[in-house]
């Protein structure tokens, strides 16, 4: 494998592949009811307590679309500068599960909600777009238990009839990276509109992933394999490292590739074959007739629009240009909305004499290693931002020195203190008085004649062990701008 | 007591208004009846017991304010109807109770009417005979061994056969109308969306239709006043402002358009339902409305439509029984064995038969041939129908292309059986209501019933042609109570 140019290649030989991957993200809407009922959604309920008979698909039950999951979806398609339809229909997916009560999912097939829209990657190498073919709504299945009992299954419909966005990309990505980022934006942009958690740990984001290979310069795509519902990046990552070398070998080898669906075993790191393409489902999709086609006008989607809030790329755009952040820094800050909310109540605080250099620095520095520490997103940050803010401030007022800033902040960490008390109660006050310094660096001089002597020769390295002395005979509290001043003149 | 059934609603309702009956004597009335008439097999569950102890809590403080006051009265087994066993005439839900009512059921028991008891159907409505029904077939009053049609026969033979005052059935490709007429009773299907589908066990949902199946015009026109309702559990329902019926019903039908689609004049049909059409024109102008002759060129695709839309929803309507929430479950070996057994099991032929016709319709590589091209042609029916709208106000047509015929005559020929419903599954695709009404008797004495058609949403207007027609027509059923030893 090569990296020349940040390319992702799988070489052979003589042979280099390029490797094509599109994925069909399934996000959970966020919504506090299902597509067509009114159960609840909340996650980990216990089994089949959040299920209606419509859920169950009871004789006779009907399916109502709930409005607010339709917002959803249409601010989620605005966030991928996506065409918004407005009239799209509810097909129904007809196939037998024992989770599937109604024996068809209802989702959307030719007429989705969201037509093509695109989502900007930042990559190292500079920004590429990845298109978005389609977004659409559709149900959730319930979930099947096979290990609680030796002869039965167990069916938990919990999450039976619970939204889901599916999103497909185009065939757009060409590594690993690149789905990394795809998916973290995906997730941002989602974040940031509040239409979907992005909890990959409890399935609200998980994807469909369509790999295939061709020779490095070709234009026409390969055969695609389908790696079916993976729910964390890394694990996306590493199928379709394993599923793309798969297909190079098979080439390799004057084989071909069968189009088929295929799993990914997390414990072998391996994809295995679920179905071919002539064994794929014939899922007789037709229109739903218990529901209507879905009719949204322009003033509808109009008045979401205006609901929209500022979304990661202008909100790094702004920050590039109000705050003089680099790319790199906007970045970080905007990925993640609680950080970028963080971000931005620090600033507000820090009032008008504010460094926002410094507390960028100390917020990717200092308070993101604690967070790691303490395993804490944050929306959890021990410190909150106004106190965060007062510490910068210190800093940048001169009261206190970088130094004793870290002995501050983490005496904050516990019950979220205000950094002035600390510094009052402790006294880690900086020493910045001009006197007071003179006299402790008369003091250090004049019991260090003999190396004063050997500086005045020309031993210029010997100026750090006078500020070295000066800080400790100050308990670390002088100001070491003054020191290095003071000690100039007088040596 | 025995006259007590022959009353029709409206006089059972100004009789208990008046205090000249109980809602117990008439409960207690019916329930007698029916229970001397089960050689009829109309009843599927009957819930006497309780029907009583309710007419008698009715009577106690009684409320005549309510439009059904006290009424007894039987319902198709396709509305669930909550903790009353509700089974779709299928095997595969012979222990299903519902915890629901259905809304059609549920507007009338607010309106003060009791439960008798779940008629007998077609097998998820599927059929014109009543004979695929899971729980045997239902005799017609009409005649010994002969079929009261399907798919709402139970209700039809409840009505005829006074068991009940009035039922409600329902009517995706003609099983009200057709076994209406089959009965010499009054049965309407309502306009689609005028009455919820909520809690109806459903069979094709863009083509079903709750609606009141009566003695007579007027007793049908104050049901359908009560099961119609706008309902935002049921998507497909419309919000449209619904008449009172039965308070406006009128015979002034004079200076009204009605067109005769020369379409529905096919070939072999009797000539004693030809004469039946040209005596119904006669009445018409006697009423003094016009009639007019127009076509409905695609009529002669409707059948073939219908049998392709109904099965393909009805394929997947029909997958939820699975034998994994509810109803009958076969043993078997893994998920896929019970699946087998449980459907090949649980569905009589009938139904198996319609979600094979619909599953293939639908799969991909038909699709396109099938489905989507009826589709199209369904498009295509409903705008002859608009077409037509613009000369005249409503339309009569024979109900069916014959009288009732003997249980077993049909059933070995589901072509045959199919053509029952020639004339009235174009309505259905065009969503809009038709009425069938008694209106003579064929050479063996069996009724024989036309239809009036109307625009969407104007049940007031076919019902007051069919009640000017009603009177002039003044049809007598020939009940001879033969099942009653």
């Amino acid at each position: 494998m090569s990296k020349k140019d940040s390319e992702y290649l799988i070489n052979r030989k003589d042979n280099q592949y390029e490797v094509v991957i599109g994925l069909e993200v399934h996000a959970q809407v966020l919504s506090k009811s299902k597509l067509f009922s009114t159960s609840a959604t909340k996650f980990g309920a216990e089994p089949n307590t959040q299920v209606s008979l419509v859920d169950a698909a009871f004789p006779g039950m009907l399916p109502v679309i709930n409005e607010f999951c339709v917002k959803q979806a249409i601010k989620t398609g605005i966030g991928l500068s996506a065409k918004i339809n407005n009239r799209s229909v509810f097909d129904r997916k007809n196939y037998f599960y024992a989770d599937l009560p109604q024996g068809y999912q209802i989702s959307q097939f030719k007429d989705p909600i969201v037509g093509e829209g695109k989502v900007i990657l930042d990559m190292p190498n500079g920004q590429k777009e990845v298109g978005i073919e389609r977004l659409h709504l559709e149900q959730d299945a319930g979930k099947s238990i096979h290990d609680l009992d030796p002869q039965n299954t167990f069916v938990d419909l919990n999450r039976s009839g619970v939204a889901l966005m599916e999103i497909v990309s185009k065939p757009d990505l060409r590594s690993p990276d690149e789905v990394n980022a795809y998916i973290k934006k995906l997730r941002s942009i989602m974040r940031y509109l509040g239409t979907c958690d992005g909890n990959m740990q409890e399935g609200s984001l998980r994807a469909d992933v369509n790999v295939s290979v061709r020779p490095k310069g070709s234009k026409e795509f390969g055969t695609r394999c389908e790696i079916k519902n993976v729910n964390s990046i890394k694990f996306m990552q590493m199928a379709i490292e394993y599923e793309a070398n798969r297909q190079v070998d098979l080439i390799e080898e004057g084989k071909t590739i069968d189009q088929e669906t295929r799993l990914f075993d997390t414990k072998k790191n391996e994809t295995r074959s679920m179905r071919s393409k002539e064994d794929a489902h014939d899922y007789r999709y037709f229109p739903d007739p218990d529901l209507l086609p879905l009719e949204v006008s322009e003033k509808f989607i109009e008045e979401l629009k205006n609901d929209i809030p500022e979304l990661p790329d202008d909100k790094k755009k702004r920050f590039i240009e109000e705050f003089k952040l680099s790319s790199y820094e906007a970045n970080i800050l905007v990925s993640d909305i609680d950080t970028a909310k963080y971000f931005e109540e620090v600033v507000a605080k820090m009032g008008k004499n504010k460094d926002i250099k410094l507390a960028v620095n100390w917020i990717t520095g200092e308070l993101f290693a604690v967070l790691n520490s303490k395993g804490l997103e944050i929306s959890q940050s021990p410190v909150s931002a106004k106190n965060f803010a007062i510490l910068i401030n210190l800093i940048k007022n001169g009261t206190i020195s970088g130094k004793i800033a870290k002995t501050v902040f983490e005496l904050m960490i516990d019950g979220d203190k205000d950094p002035q008390t600390i510094v009052e109660e402790k006294g880690l006050k900086q020493q910045s008085d001009p006197k007071a310094l003179e006299a402790l660096i008369d003091k250090i001089i004049n019991d260090n004649r003999e190396k004063a002597i050997e500086y005045k020769q020309g031993k210029e390295k010997l100026f750090g062990f006078f500020v070295g002395q000066a800080m400790k005979a100050s308990g670390g509290k002088a100001n070491p701008q003054l020191i290095n001043e003071i000690l100039k003149k007088k040596l | 007591m025995s006259d007590i059934t022959k009353q029709s609603l409206t006089e059972l309702i100004e009789n208990i208004k008046n205090k000249k009956l109980s809602s117990t004597d008439v409960t207690k009335a019916f329930i007698d009846r029916s229970e001397k008439s089960e050689e009829l097999n109309a009843y599927i569950t009957n819930d006497f017991t309780s029907a009583l102890d309710k007419a008698k809590k009715f009577d106690q403080k009684p409320n005549l304010d309510l439009k059904l006051p006290g009424i007894p009265m039987a319902v198709k087994d396709l509305f669930c109807t909550k903790n009353i066993k509700t089974t779709a005439g299928s095997k595969i839900l012979n222990n299903f109770v519902p915890t629901y009512e259905s809304t059609v059921t549920e507007n009338i028991w607010n309106e003060g009417a009791i439960l008798l008891g779940k008629l007998n159907c077609d097998e998820f409505a599927m059929g014109s005979s009543n004979e695929t029904s899971f729980f045997g077939n239902v005799q017609s009053p009409i005649d010994k061994n002969l079929v009261p049609g399907g798919s709402s026969g139970g209700s039809a033979s409840a009505v005829a056969g006074q068991l009940t005052p009035v039922t409600i059935g329902t009517d995706t490709g003609g099983s009200i109308r057709q076994p209406a007429s089959f009965t010499g009773t009054v049965g309407l299907k309502p306009t689609y969306g005028s009455c919820s589908r909520y809690g109806i066990v459903a069979f094709a949902s863009s083509l079903d239709q709750a609606g009141p199946m009566a003695q007579n015009v007027r007793d049908c026109a104050l049901l359908q006043e009560v099961i119609s309702s706008y309902d935002p559990k049921d998507s497909t329902s419309i919000n449209f402002k619904r008449n009172h019926y039965s308070k406006e019903l009128t015979n002034n039908i004079k200076g009204k358009k009605i067109g005769i689609p020369k379409e529905y004049r096919v070939d072999g049909m009797p000539k004693e339902i030809e004469d039946l059409w040209q005596k119904g024109i006669q009445y018409i102008k006697d009423c003094g409305a016009e009639t007019i002759d127009i076509s409905l060129p695609n009529t002669s695709y409707a059948l073939p439509t219908y049998y392709i839309v109904a099965p393909a929803e009805a394929s997947s309507n029909l997958a939820r029984y699975d034998g994994v929430k509810y109803g009958f479950r076969a043993k078997g070996e893994n998920l896929i064995d019970m699946y087998e057994k449980t459907r090949s099991e649980g569905f009589g032929a009938e139904v198996q038969r319609r979600i094979m016709i619909g599953t293939y319709v639908l799969s991909s590589g038909y699709y396109d041939a099938y489905y989507l091209k009826a589709q199209k042609v369904r498009k295509l029916i409903k705008n002859d129908f608009d077409e037509a709208y613009k000369k005249v106000d409503a339309i009569l047509t024979p109900s069916t292309p014959s009288s009732a015929f003997k249980i077993g005559e049909k059933t070995n020929d589901p072509v045959s059986m199919y053509l029952n419903d020639i004339f009235t599954v174009p309505v259905n695709l065009a969503g809009l209501p038709g009425i069938s009404i008694p209106a003579g008797h064929d050479s063996k004495g069996y009724p024989l019933g036309l239809q009036i058609i109307g625009k969407a949403f104007d049940e007031q207007n076919i019902l007051n042609i069919a009640y000017a027609m009603e009177e002039k027509i003044n049809f007598k059923n020939k009940i001879t109570d033969w099942w009653i030893k």
